[in-house]
């Protein structure tokens, strides 16, 4: 499934990065510790967090994580949105409860991108 | 430049054999609580990494490994330095920290394990999974560290080698 309609699913406003909108994507990492995305996440899934400081997106970076979905209405610091312009990573932004927003997905036939667990 | 700060405690490892021909060196200082930043120096290690041609897969392991042990710096300790040594067969990464140490290194090789404070938390971080994720990814790994003086981590991460 590309990025763009995963946007449309999770009714997100991309934040940063628009230009990526076609990226690929078949796993969906939901967790706001950042040392279980890097101890299990699989890179190239996409990440829906809560947790909006500057390290989801180091963490992205290192883990090699693309595109971050913040949900549950959180808005990233302007520093977290510049970061991930400086790192090509896909900042969206969605209103959805982590769980609605993975049930979307999930329904949608993407599967978890925590699979080492 | 060599930084002027350097741990003062005297325990070391052995250099050992076949270490390859050196490829590229940098050190990074790390400040202790300085949260804004913490991570910059394992982001710029995976770039530089990338750039050298190094495997993907291979550049991920250190990367995660080198994060997580920067965290640690930054949570934990005053300061640290770490040192990226790229050689024709394996990458190495030192991190010396001056700060509290660690007083049972067994106990803090547990998952789940930590004396992390809720700010920690709050950045993601701080779940006791940071020294097991540091010894998951790393071929070599090595930790000493003195009560009140600081610790010492060496990983390394073998070029060509299968990894368990």
């Amino acid at each position: 499934m590309i990025l763009k309609e995963i946007i449309d699913i999770l009714n997100a406003a991309v934040l940063s990065n628009r230009e990526s909108l076609n990226l690929d994507i078949q796993r969906v990492i939901a967790c706001d510790l950042m040392s279980d995305v890097l101890a299990f996440g699989d890179s190239g899934a996409l990440l829906i967090t809560g947790l909006i400081n500057t390290q989801v997106i180091r963490t992205c970076e290192i883990a090699g994580i693309q595109a971050v979905v913040f949900v549950r209405g959180k808005k990233p610091t302007v520093e977290t949105v510049k970061m991930s312009e400086d790192f090509g990573i896909t900042v969206m932004q969605s209103d959805l409860s982590t769980f609605e927003a993975c049930g979307r997905l999930f329904a949608q036939g993407l599967a978890s991108g925590l699979t080492k667990v | 430049m060599r930084p002027a700060v350097r741990p003062r405690f005297g325990f070391g490892f052995d250099k050992g054999m076949n270490e390859g021909e050196t490829i590229f060196h940098e050190e990074f200082t790390v400040r202790g609580g300085d949260f804004a930043n913490a991570g910059d120096a394992s982001c710029r290690i995976r770039r530089i990494l990338k750039d050298i041609g190094v495997d993907a897969d291979i550049i991920r392991r250190v990367a995660i490994a080198s994060y997580e042990a920067e965290m640690n710096v930054v949570m934990y300790a005053k300061s640290g330095i770490m040192m990226l040594d790229v050689t024709s067969v394996q990458i190495l990464i030192k991190v010396e920290d001056q700060g509290q140490g660690i007083e049972n290194i067994e106990l803090a090789m547990q998952p789940g394990f930590s004396t992390a404070t809720p700010e920690m938390r709050e950045m993601g971080f701080g779940a006791g999974m940071g020294l097991p994720n540091i010894k998951k990814n790393s071929d070599v790994f090595d930790i000493k560290s003195e009560l009140g003086s600081g610790t010492r981590l060496k990983i390394i991460i073998h070029l060509n080698g299968k990894h368990a």
